[in-house]
């Protein structure tokens, strides 16, 4: 590279280099990409160019909004807050700590009766489950049932990976801080009928399908889960250890859905997770038909100390989901904002033909 | 005048003043380094081993590769900080990555910059085993012959042998040749690019040995400079054995690199081997220059840095107020230290800050150096690539040799230009002359070029007649009195224009400088070769009387020295094509040059025979015998060897050579034929092509230079047949002298006469005092008068001159001059002082003989270029070294000066009137400036200005139009520091500056004051050794690969064959560059801007605790893989505007100067819009997720997808030209994010950590809302960008834009059915266009139609426009043709060529006013016609017809010469010989 004034110059073609061969000169080829003629558009953006974008830009997104924003308003949706520092709110007694366990019930009415599948959710605020050293707090070889992590979890589950001396088995800040109310759901039938009829709430199907089959597994081996898990000791915030979340073996230990659900961790501070499914049973009766009902909460987790607050959410989805106006309303004001630069636009293009040929002139 | 190619940078080097001693290698006896002999030591201090001559260029070795490698990469900035971030990662503390992960960016970059790197050295390694592993013939002491060796072996004491066409592999002394005279000749192609012959002689003391070199006699010490790296200078002595002490100097020095030509074979010792050769000393390698934008682009990397630190900073706070807000509530997201105590919020802010850093890195673009340079280097490609940059003449395209400062082509505002060889061709050709104060016009040689002007601008139109070799009738050319030596070859070369011909004839001149046949047919003017013809008679029948000069009148013995002056007065070497030279010589004579005092003493007594005959000289005495012998032989019947001459012309040395030199011609002649004594064309090769354009111009006048040996020179004249000139001295040229001169010994007279050759300025002080008060006295001072006013005339007319002038010396005055000139030369220390003091002894007291008027032909286009580049704003200064008139008469002929533009004139004798004169200029200046109303400036001021043309400057736009011209003094008191802020102001109020007799250093130190004072870009242009500093200095420099060697392309950034590839360069490249680099660093900041803006507003929502939403792996390799493709491509391909628009409106560079495209303002409101899409990309996705059971990665991955395609949407934007590339680079990045994001989302279900992305993508796609959100966020974020935009391009279009609608109107008209064009008709919206503006001002229809901005001072208005009124849309259309049409008021001007039928008086003043420096070629043949789309046909079927009328008489002259050439044979044989040549050379 350096060597100008070499003499391999000469045999690399340098100026002495033979006339006598065949003329190779050095004659650049001439084709269209080197000599930079590729076939090309080249949009030119003026007002007049670029107007129909914005009109194509608004009919698209007008409908599309319109679209989802009824779809949006056709989801039922009813929401609970249970924190519970109203002085009037039932769940009021639960906020000192002394009551254990505290049982809480508020009842609420449904107007409209909801059909189709009906998604019980639990809702939290100002948590953040997104923080960073929180989000990190975990080990998912152990929670896929490895079991060389089952007893020596990862170090990023510090200070909850060991408790006097024993593995924390589901180690780390997540698990330790478990959603852990029971939300339970009954229907008031009728005024008379003093009885309510409990709703049957799925705990199954809550979580995602990947999670519960491939993420999360328990330890292997033979035997009662409880066996598996020897050697390991619950988080320290859990009543129970973790091979006792649920009396079903599918829904016990890493795979109680709950927990898999808790540990997909919220990507904002106010959140809501999936807690219960009610399916719809039969097709003649809605799923959750109008009328009274009462939330029966067994209240154990603490959140107004850091001012969060929980909340029962009652949801029917649709093809995009859950209630979610945001989206519909979005579509719908950038497609009239669209509308209307281009309005703004086609003014002028109108307007100003003859005087940006004008500028031509002067520019040049 | 300087003889161009002299011209040398004096370069004095003190200070080493350690010497090297060199033995012979064979001698193991004496003191040695090393087994295999005595090198060298150092004088006084230890000696490091010499150098072998192994070449190794290579920087690394396998084992240091890794470290060295690392180590040059860690000196850049930037990758210190990436490595230091990365390693920030592996503190868990603060960690935002996987450590690993996170160092992966930064080992690709450095790995790829690694492979580069390697794969560089990997080349240069193998081209140095190339080079060390060629062969060469070195003594060997064991086998006493020479043996073949690779270069490698040798070491300095090597006598290595060397035979014709070899190349030179080290610094070797020339110790014998098998030339007789003990000469050389190396080409230095390959180290300077000079491609004329240079001339080396034997060290004195071996040049006279008789027999066959030994060098196992050879017991000399050499004692010499240091290895240096100054090609043109070596000093040193060489003891023999006996003590004696021999200078030694640069002509007995063969250079390595060089190739021996025309001699048989030498020998040589080997002095500096290896690195310690002066080329390779020489080699400094590319060079590195850090651009304009790059040094912009750095300040806003740092302004990154402050934002990165601010936002940290912001962060931490933040995050330091969260942590103590909730840890006092024991929030449960609260994480407690390890060891469960919790973490005080002040530590919590620094570790955020610090992770904060981490993951805000994005900022800082990893990749932005590595893609800026991966763009540089395809700009680089396509410049190499373009063929409008490709000269087919010289087969060369434009080299970048800076590979890193393009886009400073596209900004450039100053361009510095020298005049010879740069505006000129540095093609000289005899013009005119006057002798003896008569005045020979040559008006027959004025038509002759005037012809091949003619002849290069039909070639181009007409289709090229190859093989048809006409002759253009030699109108007043005497047939008769054709050279002898003037073959059909170069009778059928006369018509170079063709470009056939031209390649042929450059091929040609690739072995012989300066002889294009334009320059070697001169057409003698008939009186004065009358005259010649007459004093060639009478001294023919007067040689034999004692004085035979003194029989002619004193005008023909003046005209009769001045051609033998003429021939004689050079270092032109006569050479013949590819044989050994002494085939082509007649030797009569035999004299070495006078070297001592008892040689003079011996020569110029009367009794010379004997004295030879006393003379002991041990070594040459045989050879003195010899020669004196035939000295006598040639006194005593000098008739009867002219006679014979005639017959042995052809075929000369071997039966005239006596036995001493037959004894060592047998020596070499083992491997030589005996060639027939063919007659062969003598080329001169000459180091200057003024020097050549004299020799071949007394050749036109018979007085042909037939060889030239160190001591003699042969003149051929018909009558008198050929005169020996026994050549005493030749006091070669230098700048400082500005002459050179010769001392021959006349042999008609025996006389010795200095001829000198040189400036007028500085000769015409040397002469001869004279009497006024005898006759012959004043008729001397009438000649000076006279010859000084044809002076004048020819520096008015642009020509360069040379004034010739004799001295007779009485032998006393010599044998007086030559004891100071011996001892100057003996001298070793103060050799060249002491011989300068010793020429200025000589030249003085001369008789003037005459002088000569050479022309420097303007290259092909440059006034166009020169008034393209004044529209694109850039200012031109010249800056020659040539006289004041040459250079005011070549600037007006390239339209630097208009005739309408007042000239201020800066000539200053001293430093005070000096600054008065700028003072009153600027005065003047100031109050013609404001108000625009020219003064008369003859009453104003009337010291410094003359207006050449008073005429009023119009007061248009772009105000009075000055142009400066100063002389170099007056340059160097302006350049003084108090007075440089005067001289610039006034400067910047010129149009156009010429600097006249500006010295190299002068000329860079005006380059660096503008630089330095005005903040400006430079550009300095030049191809002579006197422009590299001015090149060096200057921001961009250009070389000229042309006549004059590569000094200048080594120095440059950019080397282009010819002066007008300059425009494309700057106007096309320079302007594509700029803008494309330009968006493209503003695309990167914007971009890693607006992805940064995403990770930060989200520090909002999760406590500032530095987390991140995006996965880790999109946010390290986002910018390195997903998105890096498209901006490349772009960066690479992306044309704001065409070529031709560019071409066609060369002010739309001034975009680039004004660094429009990337301006703070521009960086910021990037900033701004980056800051805005990245809330809109971050808040729609928040709010449609609000309050929903989405996890932090199912959410994040959407807004990268999201960022990823608003980047693109963003790039479509900001792209003006989309070709499949960038459809391709968008798909494929959409694709890879894809493919990476389902690929990794599925691998693994628990790495990764703790991000857990598995399956995140695979649901997403799953999900109606993830389309929905990406389907809206792109388009609201940049909604406002594009609305902007439009409003922009309708409202307040910058000149781009409008250049951009102006070339897709002229598409749109294009793309309309061909036939209308072809019929004459307009195209519809053409016609529409026009009718609808041509009510309003007429201009507006002139933009419509995409017509040029017309220069409104250029012309005044035309003569007739009646007609062209009449048919208004035929005529306005038709104006957008040319390329540069001229037009004062619309509707008025018309082009030429369009009406030529109405109008003929008025197109042929115009032809004729511009053909002389611009070829017809320029009206029609626009290289970028049929891309314009608003030409039509119609005006260029017309312009056709009336050029074809125009030329139809020349063109009926050139059939019927062809015709009668046609039966000649020639073109073949020439062919053959030009084969012939070609093979002499594989």
């Amino acid at each position: 590279m350096a060597m100008n004034c070499n003499p391999k110059d000469e045999v690399d073609g340098g100026p002495p280099c033979a006339p006598g061969g065949a003329a190779k000169t050095r004659r650049p080829d001439n084709t269209a990409f080197k000599q930079q003629r590729l076939p090309a558009w080249q949009p030119i953006l003026t007002a007049g160019t670029v107007l129909p974008t914005f009109f194509i830009v608004g009919l698209i997104f007008i409908p599309i909004g319109i679209g989802i924003f009824v779809t949006s308003n056709n989801i039922r949706e009813i929401e609970i807050d249970y924190t519970g520092t109203e002085p009037s709110s039932p769940c009021n007694k639960c906020l000192s700590s002394n009551v254990t366990p505290c049982v809480c019930t508020i009842n609420f009415t449904l107007e409209k009766a909801f059909e189709g599948n009906v998604f019980m959710y639990y809702g939290l605020s100002n948590f953040y489950q997104n923080h960073r050293r929180y989000v990190k707090s975990r080990d998912d070889s152990q929670l896929n049932g490895d079991p060389r992590a089952l007893v020596n979890p990862s170090k990023e589950c510090e200070p909850y990976r060991r408790n006097e001396d024993l593995p924390i088995a589901p180690c780390g800040a997540i698990a330790n801080s478990m959603f852990n109310d029971t939300l339970e759901l009954f229907l008031i039938t009728n005024d008379s009928d003093p009885t309510p009829k409990p709703i049957l709430l799925q705990r199954k199907g809550i979580a995602w399908w990947t999670d519960k089959h491939v993420k999360f597994r328990n330890p292997p081996g033979e035997g009662t889960l409880e066996e598996r898990f020897k050697g390991t000791t619950k988080p320290v915030n859990w009543p129970k250890p973790v091979y006792m979340l649920d009396s079903e073996d599918d829904n016990n230990g890493f795979i109680n859905e709950d927990l898999i659900v808790w540990m997909r961790t919220a990507a904002l501070p106010t959140f809501r997770k999936l807690y219960r499914l009610i399916e719809r049973t039969d097709d003649l009766h809605p799923t959750l038909p109008a009328g009274q009902y009462y939330l029966n909460i067994t209240y154990n987790y603490p959140v107004h100390s850091f001012d969060g607050r929980k909340r029962m959410i009652l949801s029917t989805i649709s093809w995009m989901g859950g209630k979610n106006p945001f989206l519909g309303i979005a579509y719908i004001t950038v497609g009239s904002i669209s509308f209307l630069l281009g309005v703004v636009l086609l003014v002028i293009n109108h307007k100003y033909r003859n005087s940006s040929n004008t500028a031509d002139t002067m520019a040049f | 005048m300087e003889p161009a190619g002299r011209r040398r940078r004096r370069r004095r080097r003190r200070g080493d003043g350690g010497a090297r001693t060199v033995r012979s290698g064979l001698h193991p006896g004496l003191p040695a380094l090393g087994s295999r002999g005595a090198r060298l030591g150092l004088h006084g201090g230890c000696a490091p081993p010499a150098a072998d001559n192994r070449l190794k260029t290579t920087k690394y070795t396998l084992l240091s590769f890794v470290p060295k490698n690392l180590f040059e990469q860690f000196h850049r900035l930037a990758n210190v900080y990436f490595v230091l971030i990365a390693l920030l990662n592996f503190a868990p503390a603060v960690n935002a990555f996987q450590p690993g992960l996170a160092l992966a960016p930064v080992l690709f970059i450095l790995a790829v910059t690694a492979l580069k790197d390697l794969w560089e050295d990997y080349s240069r390694h193998r081209s140095d085993l190339a080079i060390n592993h060629r062969g060469c013939l070195v003594f060997s002491r064991e086998e006493k012959k020479y043996v073949h060796r690779f270069w490698k072996e040798i070491h300095v004491g090597d006598f290595v042998r060397l035979h014709c066409n070899e190349i030179i592999p080290a610094d070797v002394l020339l110790l014998s040749s098998s030339d007789p005279d003990g000469l050389c000749h190396i080409e230095t192609a390959n180290l300077d690019g000079e491609t004329n012959l240079k001339r080396r002689q034997v060290v004195r003391g071996f040049s006279e040995l008789v027999s066959e070199f030994n060098p196992l006699t050879f017991t000399s010490i050499i004692e010499c400079e240091k290895p240096n790296n100054d090609l043109s200078r070596f000093r040193g002595c060489i003891i023999h054995s006996n003590g004696e002490k021999a200078g030694l100097h640069k002509e007995n020095l063969l250079l390595r690199g060089c190739t021996i030509r025309n001699t048989e074979a030498v020998v040589g010792i080997v002095i500096y081997a290896g690195h310690e050769t002066k080329a390779l000393l020489n080699n400094s390698g590319p060079r590195y220059k850090r651009s304009q934008l790059e040094r912009q682009m750095n300040c806003d990397v740092l302004w990154c840095v402050l934002l990165l630190i601010c936002m940290s900073l912001f962060s931490a706070v933040g995050h330091g107020l969260w942590v103590r807000r909730y840890q006092e509530k024991k929030a449960l997201f609260d994480v407690p230290e390890a060891d469960g105590s919790s973490l005080s919020p002040v530590t919590a802010a620094v570790y955020s800050f610090l992770t904060m850093i981490i993951v805000l890195q994005v900022l800082i673009p990893i990749s932005l150096y590595v893609s800026i340079e991966i763009v540089k280097v395809c700009q680089v490609y396509f410049i190499n690539q373009d063929l409008d940059l490709y000269d087919e003449e010289t087969d060369s395209q434009l080299q970048c040799r800076a590979l890193n400062i393009t886009e400073d082509l596209g900004q450039i505002q100053y361009i510095f230009s020298d005049k010879t060889g740069t505006l000129t061709e540095n093609k000289m050709v005899f013009r005119r002359c006057t002798v003896s104060g008569v005045e020979y016009s040559h008006d027959a040689n004025a038509q002759r070029l005037a012809r091949y002007q003619e002849a290069d601008s039909e070639e181009e139109e007409v289709v090229p007649k190859r093989g048809s070799w006409s002759q253009r009738g030699s109108i007043g050319s005497h047939q008769g009195v054709r050279m002898m030596h003037r073959t059909q070859s170069t009778k059928s070369h006369r018509r170079t224009g063709s470009r056939a011909e031209a390649k042929r004839a450059s091929m040609l001149s690739r072995h012989t400088a300066f002889s294009s046949p334009m320059e070697k047919d001169i057409t003698p003017d008939p009186k004065l070769l009358e005259k010649v013809s007459e004093c060639d008679k009478g001294l023919a029948i007067s040689r034999h009387q004692e004085q035979p000069l003194a029989h002619l009148s004193p005008e023909l013995s003046d005209i009769f020295d001045f051609f033998i002056a003429l021939t004689i007065c050079n270092t032109v070497v006569v050479t013949s094509p590819d044989q050994p030279r002494q085939k082509v010589r007649v030797r009569f004579e035999l004299k070495s040059p006078v070297k001592t005092i008892e040689d003079f003493l011996r020569r110029f007594t009367p009794s010379r025979l004997t004295s030879v005959c006393s003379s002991t000289g041990s070594l040459a005495t045989n050879k003195s015998n010899h020669k004196s012998g035939s000295s006598l032989l040639s006194n005593l019947s000098n008739d009867s060897v002219f006679l014979k001459l005639e017959e042995r012309l052809g075929q000369p040395a071997p039966s005239l050579a006596s036995n001493g030199y037959s004894s060592q011609a047998e020596s070499w002649a083992s491997e030589r034929k005996p060639e027939p004594g063919q007659e062969q064309e003598l080329r001169y090769e000459a180091e200057s092509p003024d020097e050549a354009a004299l020799v071949y111009a007394a050749r036109a006048y018979n007085c042909a230079l037939v060889d030239r040996l160190p001591d003699q020179v042969s003149v051929e004249l018909p009558h008198l047949g050929r005169l020996t000139f026994e050549l005493l001295h030749t006091l070669g040229f230098d700048s400082i002298r500005k002459r050179m001169s010769v001392v021959i010994r006349h042999p008609l007279t025996d006389e010795i006469n200095v001829y000198t050759k040189g400036a007028d300025s500085v000769v015409m002080d040397l002469l001869l005092p004279c009497s006024s008060e005898d006759a012959r006295g004043r008729h001397q001072k009438r000649i000076r008068s006279k010859t000084q006013s044809f002076l004048n005339l020819y520096a008015v007319e642009g020509l360069r001159t040379l004034c010739i002038a004799k001295r007779v010396l009485s032998k006393e005055e010599y044998a007086c001059w030559l004891q100071g000139h011996l001892e100057a030369e003996s001298s070793l220390d103060n050799r060249e002082e002491l011989l300068f003091q010793s020429a200025l002894r000589l030249e003085t007291n001369l008789h003037l003989l005459g002088a000569t008027g050479i022309e420097d032909r303007l290259q092909d286009g440059v006034p166009e270029t020169i008034s393209k580049l004044r529209q694109a704003g850039l200012q031109i200064w010249v800056l020659t070294g040539d006289k004041q008139e040459t250079a005011i008469n070549i600037a007006h002929a390239c339209k630097l000066l208009d005739h309408d533009e007042e000239i201020i004139t800066l000539n200053a004798e001293s430093q005070e009137a000096c600054a008065a004169l700028l003072e009153q200029c600027l005065q003047y200046v100031q109050s013609r400036g404001p108000h625009s109303t020219p003064k008369k400036t003859e009453g104003n001021v009337s010291v410094g200005f003359f207006p050449l043309c008073s005429a009023p400057p119009q007061s248009t736009a772009r105000g009075p139009s000055l142009s400066l011209v100063i002389d170099g003094r007056s340059l160097a008191y302006a350049l003084e520091k108090n007075l440089e802020d005067k001289f610039l102001f006034l400067a910047k109020q010129c149009r156009s500056v010429l600097c006249c007799r500006s010295t190299p250093l002068q000329k860079s130190m005006v380059v660096k004051l503008v630089r330095s004072k005005l903040k400006a870009m430079t550009l300095a242009i030049g191809d002579g050794a006197n422009d590299v500093s001015m090149i060096q200095v200057a921001d961009v420099g250009v070389g000229i690969s042309g006549q004059e060697g590569m000094q200048a392309v080594m120095a440059s950034d950019f080397a282009v064959p010819k002066f007008r590839y300059l425009e494309r360069l700057l106007i096309v490249h320079g302007h594509w560059c700029y803008s494309r680099l330009a968006n493209m660093v503003l695309y990167f900041f914007y971009k890693n801007t607006m992805f940064v803006g995403l990770l930060f507003w989200f520090q909002f929502y999760c406590g500032f605790s530095a987390s991140a939403m995006i996965d880790q792996w999109y946010l390290i390799f986002f910018n390195l893989l997903f998105s890096s493709l498209p901006q490349l491509v772009t960066g690479v391909l992306d044309k704001d505007v065409s070529a031709d628009t560019l071409l066609l409106e060369p002010q739309l560079y001034k975009s680039g100067q004004k660094m429009e495209e990337y301006r703070p303002r521009a960086f910021w409101l990037n900033m701004v819009d980056a800051a805005f899409q990245s809330l809109v990309c971050f808040f729609i996705p928040y709010m449609a997720y609000y309050d929903s059971d989405v996890d932090m990665f199912t959410w994040g991955t959407p807004i990268t997808a999201i960022a990823l395609l608003t980047f693109l949407l963003h790039l479509g934007i900001e792209t003006k030209t989309w070709t499949w590339l960038n459809w391709v680079a968008c798909g494929f990045s959409i694709l890879l994010f894809l493919t990476v994001a389902l690929i990794y989302n599925s691998a693994c279900a628990t790495c990764y950590p703790p991000s857990n992305p598995y399956w995140t993508m695979q649901t997403l796609l799953g999900d109606p809302v993830f389309y929905l959100i990406c389907l809206i966020t792109p388009v609201t974020a940049l909604l406002p960008r594009l609305f902007f935009r439009a409003l922009q391009g309708s409202l307040f279009p910058t000149q781009l834009q409008l250049g951009r609608q102006l070339a897709k109107k002229c598409r749109k008209t294009l793309q309309t059915p061909k036939e209308r064009f072809a019929q004459g008709h307009l195209p519809q919206e053409l016609k529409a266009e026009l009718s609808q503006g041509g009510t309003g001002s007429p201009s507006e229809s002139l933009s419509k139609d995409c017509a040029l901005q017309t220069s409104q001072h250029l012309q005044q208005p035309p003569v007739c426009s009646p007609e062209a009124s009449g048919e208004p849309s035929t005529v306005d259309t038709s104006v957008p043709l040319r390329e540069n049409s001229p037009r004062g008021s619309p509707g008025s001007s018309i082009p030429g060529a369009a009406v030529s039928g109405e109008c003929p008086g008025h197109l042929r003043r115009k032809s004729l006013s511009t053909s002389r420096a611009a070829p017809l070629q320029s009206l029609f043949s626009l290289p970028n016609f049929s891309s314009l789309g608003c030409v039509s046909s119609l005006s260029l079927v017309s312009g056709l017809g009336s050029v074809l009328r125009f030329s139809s008489s020349s063109l009926h002259v050139d059939k019927r010469d062809s015709e009668f050439l046609s039966s000649s044979p020639q073109p073949e044989q020439d062919l053959s010989g030009l084969q012939r040549q070609a093979t002499g050379y594989v």
